[in-house]
């Protein structure tokens, strides 16, 4: 059995490493900054080995409940921290510890060089800190500083190369966007104060994560302290702040901007963990959303919209990136949608597997920009003679994304669209069928991009890399290039195709292996990862036994797979053998082609309508503009009369403290009336 | 007066003492660059004598009653005009810090200044001695008295520059800050009319014979309190009765700032609690809905016009506006409104704990603003949050640490100001403001937009020149430590919230 030390020492290793590179390494060694990589990847390892631990332990039904320490306590309210340690943590342990080890192990290779590299090292550890911090959170109120801190440290890795002005607005963009779903969250939990004595009155505590669970179960015993339409705004409340973290519509504009960022930390934050973070917040709530039918339909429909949605933007993105960015606000809709039908333990298996492939696919990405200098797929091609490892890996990862039999994608979408036409009763049928009718869809959307992104990228002949992009563009920076400048087409070296080598096996084998179908596999049992999930959420509710899980069905693996085929072909049809290599074809669909590339005009709606135009202008403009004019303006009004009598005043100011003085009047009259009125 | 009433105000006298020191230090010393370390040193009086008192008594006895070491049993003559409680000392550890790290940063300061050093921080001591007989003074003569000892030496401070906009400074905040208290001194008078007393205990048994079917049951006590609220207004900088911060704030030297911003705004909030709570809680039910609007009314001018500012000073003016509007909102989460018919108003105490609990976190952030803000204004010569582009280059730690109380002004854990906005606002959402609660949230998250731009034109953008920023050690030892207690406050704020909630059942009614 693992011990309480141990689960601790899961996070604190991270920010042991932070603290060490902060404090010690970069201010007096920074000439060796090797020394910050090497103690990020010993923390890492070390976590994951006790990760596994922890997992094996859960996994063993050892009793894992601690008892947490006191925090704080606000009025009558305590607040605690402590561990909470269930099948949903001790997967995510793993999947955060094994995505970041191999990534930082990656980016010894991919930021060889870079002169802050000690700095980057140390916002690695802190946000693999505060993630795991947040995963193993016992208490809302300490699950939500977590919260904000991966945010923070998020807006520091988007920014990291920060006189790259694109780069610090998109950090700044991403910090405030996710913010506005953090007022929600906020809310949410300022509701849990309000109900703080209630929740006293049955021995329960409000923030403590399980006791929400349980003071949300209708059992007549508890009398059911959540519930009804409050319940569905708490609910609610949760979810907008995971949807501003997993860029679910429409707060998803912020996401593919964060590309911004070195590749590494697209990979790590941006596809494999910190995005994961909203599915995996209504995961652990999943208790409460699922007493609220509303709730879920909610949850249900902005998952399965925002997963076509993102898919069609992510067809005309020439930047390599941002398709994949936004491959990953789609199949963050996958999993959000699947939460919302109910299938728990198919979205968490899908979170996991994607987690290995979309990571891979981003450190595909980083390799190909290594060789290229540029993201841009217009001045790639033909890179699969130069690089037939990242070629092999990438189609690997591809086609797992696609869902492709035998890989890992396969098993988790083919279980989430299976529970969605099989409906599990806690929405209205018709949102089962509206939601796989846009998952389906989706596939076929899915695989025509990726598809497209593969051939764009490594078949036909090489357009010219980032030497032709400056040529053409004439000018001096690379828009989104790291400092890889030059064309060397060549493979990656070793320390970076291991990490990708290694999360191909798992784009391969993760699927089938971690939930065998048939029978059991190499001492797994079957469905081992679904059932232990489903395990944990029935011990959430306090019922235990084993849940059920979804059996293959071959019926919908062949429907899945034909759409699947059907987009890959369309792709390789419309790609492989244009003539002009040079063109698009999908311009040809005209103002179709121009409204997807341009996002739907929703970042022009955010940016220029709603903040400059109407917020900016309008509002804090009319504000100002009052506080510099009218005030002054009033002064002329009633100048004369003050200066009649107050000529020593007069000598010393413009003329404002008259104005001042009549406001402090006003506002007095004013008090005096409002209270009158009222 | 007996020895034991000496004892009462012996830091209050340590602290004027302190000040008189160093003005005539200021004649005798050769190398002025010392003053502020003997301001600094002659700090440790107050202290000493206001820590002696705090483990002197408990928290439900006041040392008026003749009780601690001097014990005596005859009545004090300072009986009714001062209450020696832990709410009085909780103010006073609270302002003797935040002076003693405006002292440290403003070594540097000072140097330009050609004379009047030795005048420059007795003034500063003067107004903190009135501060802290502000967190005490329980009767109605005294607070007057008490406030005009904080706001003149405050009004010289401000104009101490003698340039153009430091003068205007000056003059606005006498001329504001006159008729304010004139406005308060005519309150007070109506006050005093209906109920008989200045002492606020008195005032608080004849307030409730009102009855009248107007506010606060009957017009002179309506148009007295109002009168004051529009008084205290003015030294919280709340709206309506917040147009002279800006203007003050560009004008006023940098220190001088951060001072009134800190230490002036916690005084008059406590002097706030004070007498409301203490002198007309009979009223609360009125006053509660009064002072929620003031709260909404500072939180959205403040962080709207905030967000077009150009000057960083400017923007801190109106950034004081939205957080006194943050702590006004803890201020009428005080107060509950009772069962049964009568409705009478019930004390919630959660309210003044986040309250005191606000005014440590904020003070903390903000003076490590501040001291930033000073260090850096002083070599560059500008405000224009412009002319700070690029600063990561010229003053790496210091801009990072700058970064970072900024992060910690918008409520970023873990510092202290996101425990003490969530304390806030659970305490409204406790007492049925609801309402003010969600406004406070959405604040707090236009809030991080103008205080992230200047995060953001530090770091991204390039420098408009390559000297560095020097600064010397005593400003890096205030810096340090208002950068280490914002950071403590977020991460252990246990201590200093037992402190507060200490501090509040002195004050219970």
């Amino acid at each position: 059995m693992v011990s309480q030390a141990v689960i601790w020492s899961i996070f604190l290793l991270p920010l042991a490493s932070f603290v060490l590179i902060a404090l010690v390494v970069r201010p007096l060694l920074n000439r060796y900054s090797m020394i910050s990589g090497f103690i990020t990847i010993g923390a890492l390892g070390t976590a994951l080995g006790f990760s596994i631990w922890t997992l094996r332990s859960v996994a063993l039904h050892h009793d894992l409940t601690f008892e947490p320490v006191k925090w704080l306590s606000v009025g009558n309210a305590t607040i605690d921290m402590g561990l909470l340690v269930d099948p949903l943590t001790a997967v995510m342990l793993v999947v955060v510890t094994g995505v970041s080890l191999l990534v930082q192990i990656y980016s010894l290779g991919y930021m060889q060089g870079d002169p802050s590299f000690s700095r980057y090292y140390a916002y690695m550890s802190l946000f693999t800190a505060s993630m795991l911090g947040l995963v193993l959170a016992s208490n809302i109120v300490q699950l939500y500083v977590f919260w904000e801190l991966v945010g923070v440290s998020s807006y520091l890795l988007i920014g990291f190369w920060h006189e790259r002005p694109a780069a610090a607005a998109a950090a700044k963009k991403a910090f405030i966007i996710t913010r506005i779903g953090d007022v929600g969250f906020l809310i949410a939990i300022l509701y849990l104060f309000g109900r703080a004595d209630d929740f006293a009155a049955i021995g329960l505590n409000a923030f403590h994560i399980p006791d929400i669970w349980q003071a949300a179960q209708p059992q007549a015993a508890l009398g059911a302290v959540l519930g009804g339409a409050a319940l569905t705004w708490l609910a609610l409340g949760i979810f907008a702040g995971a949807m501003g973290k997993s860029g679910q519509f429409p707060l998803h504009a912020w996401l593919p901007d964060a590309m911004e960022g070195p590749t590494p930390v697209s990979a790590l934050i941006h596809a494999a963990t910190m995005v994961a973070a909203g599915v995996f917040l209504v995961a652990r709530f999943f208790p409460v959303f699922e007493h609220s039918a509303d709730a879920m339909t909610v949850v249900a429909l902005v998952g399965a919209f925002t997963a076509i949605f993102a898919a069609s933007m992510g067809l005309v993105m020439n930047d390599i990136k941002r398709v994949m960015a936004y491959s990953t606000v789609s199949q963050l809709g996958y999993m959000i949608a699947a939460l919302g039908l109910g299938l728990y333990a198919p979205a968490i298996f899908h979170l996991v597997t994607h987690a290995a492939f979309k990571a891979l696919l981003f450190l595909g990405a980083g390799s190909v920009n290594h060789a290229t200098g540029t993201f841009d797929m217009r001045y790639m091609g033909g890179l699969r003679r130069h690089m037939p490892i990242t070629y092999i890996l990438v189609v690997v990862a591809g086609l797992a994304l696609v869902g492709i039999v035998p890989l890992a994608g396969f098993w988790s979408k083919d279980e989430i669209l299976l529970g969605a036409w099989n409906g599990t009763g806690l929405v209205d049928t018709w949102v089962n069928r509206v939601t796989f009718s846009a998952l389906l869809a989706g596939v076929i959307v899915t695989a025509f991009y990726t598809v497209r992104m593969i051939i764009l990228t490594f078949h036909g002949d090489f357009r010219g890399g980032i030497e032709k992009e400056l040529e053409e563009k004439a000018q001096a920076a690379p828009a989104g290039a790291a400092g890889h400048g030059g064309v060397h087409l060549h493979e990656s070296p070793f320390v970076m195709v291991l990490p990708m080598a290694l999360l191909g096996i798992a784009a391969v084998t993760l699927g089938y292996l971690a939930n065998p179908q048939w029978d059991e596999q190499l001492g797994i049992p079957k469905h081992w990862i679904t059932g232990f999930l489903a395990d944990g959420l029935g011990a959430a509710r306090g019922l235990g036994g084993h849940s059920e899980t979804l059996d293959f069905s071959f019926g919908m693996a062949v429907v899945s797979t034909v759409a699947a085929l059907s987009g890959i072909g369309l792709a390789i049809g419309i790609y492989l053998k244009r003539r002009d290599q040079r063109a698009e074809p999908l311009e040809k669909l005209g103002s179709v082609y121009t409204l997807l590339s341009n996002k739907y005009y929703i970042d022009t709606l955010y940016e220029d309508v709603a903040v400059r135009k109407w917020f900016f202008r309008v509002i804090a403009g009319t504000l100002d503009w009052i506080d510099r004019n009218l005030v002054d303006g009033t002064v002329d009004l009633i100048g004369w009369f003050f200066r009649n009598i107050g000529t020593a005043i007069g000598r010393f100011q413009t003329g404002q403290v008259q104005a001042y003085a009549t406001g402090i009047a006003f506002g007095v009259l004013a008090i005096i009336l409002a209270l009158l009125l009222a | 007066m007996s020895v034991h009433d000496f004892y009462v105000i012996s830091p209050y006298l340590a602290m004027a003492g302190a000040g008189l020191l160093v003005i005539l230090l200021d004649l005798v010393l050769p190398k002025k660059s010392l003053l502020p370390y003997f301001a600094f040193a002659a700090l440790a009086g107050p202290f000493v004598l206001s820590l002696i008192q705090f483990y002197d008594i408990s928290e439900s006895t006041n040392l008026l009653q003749g009780s601690g070491v001097f014990s005596t049993d005859e009545p004090s003559v300072l009986l009714g005009a001062l209450s020696v409680d832990r709410f009085a000392l909780f103010f006073n550890f609270l302002i003797i810090g935040a002076t003693a790290l405006v002292v440290l940063s403003s070594t540097d300061y000072v140097k330009n200044l050609e004379r009047f050093q030795g005048e420059y921080f007795g003034l500063i001591l003067f107004s903190a001695t009135g501060m802290m007989l502000l967190a005490a003074a329980t009767e109605l003569i005294t607070i007057y008295i008490s406030l005009e000892l904080t706001t003149l030496p405050l009004a010289a401070l401000a104009a101490f520059l003698l340039n153009r906009q430091s003068t205007e400074a000056g003059m606005k905040f006498l001329i504001i800050g006159a008729i304010s208290s004139a406005l308060m001194l005519y309150g007070m008078a109506l006050v005093f009319g209906f109920t008989g007393s200045t002492q606020l205990a008195e005032i608080s048994t004849s307030i409730g014979q009102a009855t009248g079917d107007m506010p606060f049951g009957s017009y002179a006590l309506f148009i007295g309190i109002i009168l004051m609220v529009a008084g205290f207004g003015f030294k919280l900088s709340a709206a309506p009765f917040q147009m002279w911060v800006p203007d003050v704030y560009e004008g006023a030297p940098t220190p001088v700032v951060a001072f009134l911003s800190v230490a002036s705004k916690a005084a008059a909030f406590a002097v706030l609690l004070r007498v409301f709570f203490t002198g007309f809680f009979d009223v609360a039910l009125d006053w509660g809905i009064l002072i929620a609007g003031l709260a909404a009314a500072s939180m959205v001018i403040g962080n709207l016009v905030a967000i077009s500012q150009s000057n960083i000073r400017r923007l801190f003016g109106y950034s004081t506006i939205a957080h006194a509007g943050y702590i006004l909102v803890g201020v009428a989460a005080g107060v509950k409104s009772g069962e049964g018919i009568f409705r009478a108003p019930e004390f919630a105490a959660i309210g003044p704990d986040s309250v005191l609990f606000y005014l440590a976190a904020y003070a903390a952030s903000n003076l490590t603003a501040f001291i930033a803000i000073t260090a850096i204004s002083t070599k560059i010569n500008s405000d224009q949050i412009s002319d700070y582009a690029g600063l990561v280059t010229r003053a790496p730690v210091l801009s990072i640490i700058f970064a970072l109380s900024l992060l910690a002004l918008v409520g970023v854990p873990p510092t202290g100001i996101f425990i003490a906005k969530l304390y806030i606002f659970t305490a409204a959402v406790d007492s049925g403001l609801t309402w003010l609660a969600l406004l406070g949230v959405i604040n707090s998250a236009v809030s991080a937009y103008y205080y992230i731009r200047i995060i953001r034109i530090m770091f991204t953008q390039p420098a408009v020149s390559e000297e560095k920023i020097t600064v010397s050690p005593a400003p890096w030892l205030a810096l340090g430590l208002a950068g280490a207690a914002m950071v403590f406050l977020g991460i252990a704020p246990g201590f200093v919230m037992e402190a507060a909630q200490s501090a509040v059942r002195a004050l219970a009614v």
